[in-house]
């Protein structure tokens, strides 16, 4: 078998059990690994309508076929569950090393099911597998927590939860490397539900690869073309993703105040620009990656600690009107720290101080924890990050992510998520095709899945009107089905400000020896989408949660650029549907499953298994 | 004479500043101002005049907000 290691590792926790299955190398084909993978999985092994946080739900850790590969941008894993908090499939991909590590220990994936009784960490190097007491390093922070068990297994990689994970708050990250994070949809309390710590890896077994110069070569080339591209060589490394932030601004679709503005004088404060400039140490790469996005900032005190990314400095700037590198460095720094999603966190904030600026969250609420809910309060934000990750004071509310928090005033329409999840940065008001994304995203609130951003305003990989609506239900599509596909080879997507789909086949078939073209790459993507929302729809999740805020449908973008626009939702829903072989209700059709290969799916849609 | 606020973005800014405000003659195109300051057309990207995309050939009018932007990306 090449690009996969041939095994998956499986660890019952209730059990104390380990043991080492074989991949169906069909599937490895069928779904290539990593997101693919683990929602197969997920799909087959989970029971409809699982407690997220009970010993039922399963947390899948899973690599691409290509992850470790030597292959540009192939450092990614996933980590693949039930949400619990979106109730729906969640699926958070992280860099670094960890998931190249734990592939070169042998396996392909790890499928973590049922709970252990204390806390534990799994060990995993070529020779064994074990479950290990972990009470020494349950309580403790990221980096207090890694360094305790680096020094405990020299050379080894560590992927872990912080004390978020551990007090199960639904915003909580998996963290791998002390700062990279599997951010999104709460998998880091799946991981705590289970008394999980950490995962422990060590190795250097090499897989096998079809044909070694024909990888080389191939390799080559898309390194030179990515570090030729203006964004993949320049801006990125230069800026990292917060040289969006004035682009995103002078737009007129960069969200202020939880979305009720989208426009800010005080942007270039906490641009990309301005952090190379007074707070960058250096940049930093994850595995085999020429771009080196990464920031290495220097925090106030002088401590030198991983930086932000453009979400989160919108979700604890802008979204909260603070312009405040210094604090919003150091709420990245304890989000990590923690183990917290920066958009999740900032954005739930964000909606906390709309509650009370409208008289919803009354003082007396937040008194005790003498912090104030004020716009631009950059104590504040600080203050209640600390406060979330211990579940201490009204942080224990805000943990529970900002629709929970909303919907207990009676007001979840202030909550700025769709599927319970926080929307990102962008205002889908001004940016049609970006806003059908986020509708339909299966993970709810997202951008990473079909990045519409870069069409409609960055010009990748051609430039579209970002007002119009004719075809951006089939671009969205497009970009949904590539970006699952790239997802589950493991590889990055930011790989994309450079490589295009023919880029990808090459590398593919050079590791696998397969003789794939576009269309076999799309349609692995197009499975994994079709699968995905199947989980969900087992799950409950119809097409009545295929929308957005009231915000973006009814109240026009008040001023700037983008004036007078609401998101035409209803217009492109239908459309979306219609290009994916849906039907009205969002259901995928028998024709579309079969087509897919995914007849035997058909029973969770109370279809005929045929 | 028109005065449009110029406003530059990314490694733009570099011996050039953030933004300034520039009077020009009637009818004088974003092109014209990049070569104004010696900008390359392969170097900008994007063109926003008050916040509108669109091609380097429109003329500017009195008090526009031009922004110009090298390719940039991230997410």
């Amino acid at each position: 078998m090449y690009g996969h290691m041939g095994k998956i590792l499986r660890v019952n926790l209730t059990e104390g059990t380990v043991k080492a299955e074989a991949l169906d190398p069909e599937v490895g084909k069928k779904y290539f690994g990593s997101r693919g993978l683990g929602v197969k999985i997920m799909m087959d092994e989970v029971p409809a309508n699982a407690d997220p946080l009970g010993e039922e739900n399963k947390l899948i850790i899973a690599t691409g076929v290509l992850t470790g590969a030597p292959v540009p941008t192939s450092g990614r894993y996933m980590v693949i569950t039930k949400s619990p908090l979106t109730g729906g499939i969640a699926t958070a991909n992280s860099g670094g090393f960890w998931g190249p590590k734990f592939k070169s220990t042998g396996y392909d994936a790890v499928i973590l099911e049922g709970k252990a009784q204390k806390p534990v960490y799994l060990y995993v190097d070529e020779e064994k597998a074990e479950i290990r007491d972990a009470s020494h390093v349950w309580g403790k922070k990221v980096s207090e927590a890694t360094e305790i068990l680096k020094k405990e297994h020299e050379g080894a990689n560590v992927l872990l939860i912080g004390p978020a994970g551990e007090k199960l708050s639904l915003i909580a990250s998996v963290m791998n490397d002390l700062d990279r994070a599997a951010g999104r949809g709460g998998a880091g309390a799946v991981m705590g539900s289970k008394n999980l710590k950490a995962i422990v890896v060590k190795g250097s077994k090499k897989f096998a690869l079809f044909d070694e110069e024909k990888v080389k070569e191939v390799s080559a080339e898309k390194i030179r073309i990515l570090r030729n591209d203006p964004v993949g060589g320049q801006g990125l490394p230069t800026y990292g993703t917060a040289v969006l932030v004035n682009i995103i601004n002078e737009t007129g679709v960069f969200p202020v105040r939880n979305f009720q503005y989208s426009y800010t004088e005080n942007a270039d404060k906490i641009s990309g620009e301005t952090l190379a400039e007074k707070h960058l140490v250096k940049n930093s790469a994850c595995y085999r990656c020429p771009i080196a996005c990464g920031r290495v900032v220097k925090l106030a005190d002088g401590s030198v600690v991983g930086g932000p990314e453009y979400e989160t400095i919108w979700a604890y700037g802008a979204d909260c009107d603070v312009y405040d590198l210094d604090a919003i460095n150091e709420v990245n720094f304890l989000c990590n720290e923690y183990g917290i999603d920066t958009i999740s966190a900032g954005a739930t904030i964000a909606a906390a101080m709309e509650l009370y600026e409208k008289g919803y969250i009354k003082d007396e609420e937040i008194e005790a924890d003498g912090l104030s809910l004020k716009w631009g309060d950059p104590k504040a934000i600080v203050g209640w990050t600390k406060k979330i990750g211990l579940r201490e004071g009204f942080g224990d509310k805000l943990a529970e992510g900002s629709y929970r928090l909303a919907e207990s005033y009676g007001v979840p329409e202030l909550s700025m998520t769709v599927k319970k999840q926080e929307l990102p940065a962008y205002d889908a008001r001004g940016i049609q095709g970006h806003g059908i994304t986020y509708a339909t995203s299966n993970r709810g609130g997202c951008h990473v899945k079909g990045y519409m951003i870069s069409p409609e305003i960055l010009g990748y990989p051609e430039k579209l009107d970002r007002l119009t609506l004719e075809g951006k239900a089939a671009y969205a599509k497009l970009f949904h089905d590539l970006t699952a596909a790239i997802d589950s080879l493991g590889l990055c997507i930011f790989s994309t400000f450079g490589l295009n789909l023919p880029d990808y086949v090459d590398m593919y078939n050079a590791v696998c020896g397969e003789n794939f073209d576009g269309d076999d790459i799309l349609e692995v993507g197009e499975r994994v989408w079709n699968l995905e929302k199947l989980f969900n729809l087992r799950e409950g999740i119809d097409s009545s949660q295929d929308t957005l805020p009231k915000r973006l449908l009814e109240e026009p973008i008040k001023e700037g650029p983008s004036k007078g626009h609401v998101h035409q939702l209803d217009k492109l829903l239908p459309e979306y549907y219609e290009v994916r072989g849906w039907d009205e209700k969002g259901i995928p059709t028998e024709e579309t499953l079969d087509r897919l290969g995914l007849g035997e799916y058909k029973k969770y849609l109370g279809l005929a298994d045929k | 004479m028109i005065k449009v606020e110029v406003r530059l973005f990314a490694y733009l800014r570099q011996g050039r500043g953030k933004k300034q405000i520039l009077e020009f003659e009637e009818g004088t195109t974003i092109s014209q101002v990049m070569d104004m300051l010696n900008i390359d057309e392969d170097d900008v990207s994007i063109a926003l005049i008050n916040g509108t995309d669109g091609p380097i050939d429109r003329q500017l009018k009195d008090g526009d907000v031009l922004a110009l932007f090298p390719p940039v990306g991230g997410g």
